[in-house]
């Protein structure tokens, strides 16, 4: 069997997508739509600016002051604008707390609706088929993929975020870590256990 | 309107498999192509919805085959073209430009 007894479409290789996406942009800056140097602050800012330690941040906080973890659970957009994360595709939050009863898991199922201003852009694996189509009729498979194993008296519950109202998981805070400071504690917090296919890490566990 | 993105409890994707350290774009087309769409999300021609419709509405075998920033790529070009902002023939026109160049 030839390299290319194959039946995809070559349009598909990647080459022809970098050309067809190089042409799209050449137009839209000659017809003055787009500027490629705000382009450029566009694809740093998701790059190395916004990222899971964000939502690290907001986590850890919640775990070290619980007047601040009431506020969240009860007005997630408004108190994680404190931190000034805030604006494009997150306006309006939701924290749901996992607990020794209730885990929670985030899936989007008809594309990839997920909170930029906490997490960053959404890992490829968020937004392929098998996660989109798991995730709400098998939760305990889809943990189970990840490595994670739960108890079976725990109730999974899976939200279905849209392009109005993203989620974000409040991992449970691990065993061991009184008196760590907020810093500490969110180098704990994982981006999975915030989506809510992992769990946050144990001081001194291999990352 | 459903379609091949309703993909929710559908069997037969298999298991979720996590890439080890993934960087946020895989490729440069990748990085300009989600720029783009952002950039002209703001322009506002058309809202989040129209965005995402114009991904849904990829022929369902092709949604299927091809990776998410070919949607969102594919979504881009749809609506400027829709819009009257960019039209078909000239994107084409640009494609082959470049293709003689490289």
């Amino acid at each position: 069997m030839s390299a290319h007894d194959h039946d995809h479409d070559h349009s598909d290789v990647p080459s022809d997508l970098a050309l067809r996406v190089k042409a799209l942009e050449s137009l839209l800056v000659e017809k003055g739509l787009v500027d490629p140097a705000a382009l450029d602050i566009l694809i740093d800012t998701y790059e190395t600016k916004v990222g899971p330690r964000n939502g690290a941040k907001v986590v850890a906080r919640a775990w070290a002051d619980p007047a601040f973890k009431a506020r969240l659970l009860k007005d997630a957009s408004k108190t994680i604008a404190e931190f000034g994360f805030d604006g494009r595709q997150g306006k309006d939050m939701v924290v749901v707390e996992n607990t020794d009863e209730v885990h929670n898991m985030v899936v989007c199922t008809l594309c990839s609706c997920y909170p930029w201003p906490v997490l960053g852009l959404p890992p490829v694996w968020y937004k392929a088929s098998p996660y989109r189509a798991k995730a709400v009729r098998d939760p305990r498979g889809v943990l189970q993929d990840f490595g994670v194993t739960l108890p079976e008296e725990i109730e999974i519950r899976v939200w279905d975020s849209t392009a109005e109202l993203r989620y974000l998981v409040l991992p449970q805070r691990p065993k061991g870590t009184e008196g760590l400071s907020e810093e500490a504690l969110a180098d704990l917090v994982t981006r999975d256990s915030m989506i809510g296919t992992g769990l946050a890490k144990t001081p001194g566990a291999k990352p | 309107m459903n379609g091949a993105h309703d993909m929710g409890g559908m069997d037969g994707f298999g298991p979720v498999v996590a890439e080890k350290n993934e960087p946020v774009f895989h490729a440069d087309w990748e990085r300009r192509t989600f720029a783009m769409t952002v950039a002209m999300g703001f322009y506002g021609a058309w809202n989040i919805d129209m965005a995402r419709h114009a991904r849904e509405r990829m022929e369902p075998g092709e949604y299927l085959r091809t990776s998410y920033y070919e949607h969102w790529l594919h979504g881009l070009e749809t609506l400027l073209v829709e819009k009257g902002l960019v039209s078909a023939e000239e994107l084409e026109a640009r494609r082959a430009e470049l293709a003689k160049k490289s």
